[in-house]
């Protein structure tokens, strides 16, 4: 007897409504960079700064004479503002082959033959990266509260800067929401993992280097939306009650943020198809 | 579940890529069981089986599928449907396990499930010692195989099999021909297989739907588009040839073509070659030369497409 007709068998069980597929491509593609030494490093790596701001709070909290440590709603700020550089190495590394490796090994057509739609795809995609980025900006942000709190033995600080429950959340969930879509949307150009982030590398440094270029020649920070970090920084002070520190409106630079972010939206629809046309 | 004699029906369906369109006003139905679909390169058999699954959107017509609308309710399609692509596709860094049990997992299965059913699966295409393997180090014969086992692993009720034997070397190309007849005959998936190899079709399927150049020209059993039984033979006679060739019509015999001194004659059974000979005696031709043809699925096609 062939060995076929002794294995293949109709499946009787459960089976999930369509609508969930996003949360397997999520776990899946989690486990799987988990699984890589590199990335558990970057991880943990990404935490010495939340170890460092820990000890800050601890000593400012135990030795009084040190009060020039203690923490307020700038620290918060500025601990963002740091792991920035995390973010960066996290995109880069995490999402530069979401999509574009999907597509290098024609498995699109095999995702989007399932019951999941394009979104579910982006968005189990997002998700993965999402997930990474949280874990090195909003978790030790808020966390770095948490400790502040158990430090100092009262919810005092926290109480007297309620807001900063929300403006954490907000500028840690733009940042990682402008990285992870723009960088999906980067992956989904191409078939070559290096590549995009070589490309992504680019655009961030690029825009950087022309703002800080316009702004010596011309003496202000007016040209600061031209930069997609600088954005960034308008929009988190801002959100974190400081005064924007260039002369760009912080609108304008909340505009072109919104617009990076609708174009990454454009660039994925277009780009996630089970059919390339190429006409 | 009941299944519905027509798996899939396409009304009138217009598919343009840009300015070229790639199926024009088709109208088919795909019968349950194992239904051939044939037709050369460019002719359209992989847009209608993308458009079938919701992949690609028609410009006009209607679809169905399973008794399902394709414009309203793909996902539905897809979650009973496996799809095999003509193009070398898994998913990267995985192995063969992993993929078919993440597939079955993107299709609605439990996880414990879906990685039990990818193991089976994997056994009754033949991979059951690699499938710990990376699929990167696979051949191209195995590559093909771990694409029917994700197409399986969620137990469709209707498979669409794109070229599921290119590549593959003729044994392993037999043994999934042998598989798809399997599925069909035994295990009762409907399944449409998309070829442009005519013995694949004749051996696997039943049914055959011919395309060409973006439209449907021939669509029923093979066993009535074929005609009656009978073989063709080329062969060259010295004489006079028309006075032969009236001998032959009258005899019950076809002979469609005559061109450069090559005759093709198809001779119904029970007729046979050696009533040829006695024709050739009785009206003074020698034959000089006299080799059987392909009498299949090739005719039917060639028919159809007009290329004779």
């Amino acid at each position: 007897m062939p060995i076929h007709d002794q294995s293949y068998r109709h499946y009787r069980g459960n089976r999930a409504r369509p609508g969930a597929a996003w949360a397997v491509i999520a776990w899946a593609g989690i486990r799987a960079l988990l699984a890589r030494r590199l990335v558990l490093a970057l991880l943990v790596f990404a935490w010495v700064p939340f170890l460092v701001r820990a000890v800050q709070i601890y000593l400012s909290v135990n030795f009084g004479e040190i009060a020039l440590l203690a923490p307020t709603a700038e620290t918060f700020r500025e601990f963002l503002e740091q792991q920035r550089l995390f973010v960066f190495f996290v995109t880069i590394y995490v999402g530069a082959g979401l999509i574009a490796n999907d597509r290098r090994a024609n498995a699109l057509a095999l995702y989007l033959s399932k019951p999941l739609g394009r979104t579910e795809y982006v968005a189990g995609k997002l998700a993965i990266l999402f997930a990474f980025l949280l874990f090195v900006t909003w978790l030790p942000a808020m966390s770095l509260l948490g400790v502040q709190m158990v430090f100092s033995g009262s919810a005092e600080f926290v109480a007297r800067n309620l807001f900063l429950i929300p403006a954490i959340t907000l500028l840690a969930g733009l940042q990682v929401l402008l990285a992870s879509l723009t960088m999906l949307a980067l992956s989904s150009l191409s078939t070559s993992s290096r590549y995009v982030g070589i490309l992504y590398a680019g655009v961030v440094l690029f825009s950087d280097a022309m703002f800080q270029a316009l702004r010596a020649a011309s003496g202000g920070s007016m040209a600061a939306w031209v930069s997609v970090t600088a954005n960034l920084d308008q929009v988190g002070d801002v959100i974190f009650r400081l005064p924007g520190r260039y002369d760009t409106p912080w609108l304008l630079s909340a505009v072109v943020t919104l617009g990076l972010l609708g174009l990454s939206i454009v660039v994925l629809e277009r780009r996630v198809r089970a059919v390339e046309v190429v006409t | 579940m009941s299944t519905p004699s027509a798996v899939a029906r396409l009304d009138r369906v217009t598919v343009s890529y840009g300015t070229n369109a790639a199926l024009r006003e088709v109208d088919a139905v795909f019968e349950s069981g194992a239904v051939g679909l044939l037709g050369p390169n460019g002719s359209g058999k992989s847009t209608m089986l993308k458009a079938l699954l919701g992949l690609v959107v028609p410009d006009r017509g209607q679809m169905r599928v399973l008794d399902l609308d394709v414009a309203r309710e793909p996902l539905e399609i897809r979650a009973r449907l496996g799809y095999m692509p003509e193009n070398d596709a898994h998913i990267p860094g995985m192995n063969a396990v992993s993929f078919v049990g993440y597939c079955g997992q993107l299709a609605g299965l439990p996880a414990t499930d879906a990685m039990r059913r990818a193991h089976e699966v994997l056994h009754y295409v033949g991979l059951g010692e690699a499938r710990y393997r990376n699929l990167e180090t696979y051949s191209t014969g195995m590559k093909q195989r771990i694409k029917l086992a994700q197409a399986l692993v969620h137990d469709p009720d209707l498979l669409f099999l794109d070229e599921p034997t290119n590549g593959m070397d003729p044994a392993g190309r037999d043994e999934m021909l042998a598989l798809i007849q399997d599925l069909a005959e035994r295990k009762s998936v409907n399944l449409i297989l998309s070829s442009h190899l005519l013995p694949d079709v004749e051996q696997a399927c039943r049914h055959v739907v011919v395309m060409d150049r973006g439209t449907v020209v021939a669509n029923g059993p093979i066993a009535e588009l074929k005609g009656p039984s009978g073989r063709l033979y080329e062969l060259r006679v010295k004489g006079e040839a028309e006075s032969f060739l009236r001998a032959v019509r009258a005899a019950g015999m076809e002979s469609p073509e005559h061109e450069d001194g090559t005759l093709r004659v198809f001779v119904p059974e029970p007729l046979g070659p050696r009533d040829l000979f006695q024709l050739a005696e009785r009206e003074g031709v020698q034959v000089r030369h006299l080799k059987p043809s392909l009498s299949t699925l090739e005719d039917v096609f060639a028919r159809a497409v007009g290329e004779e």
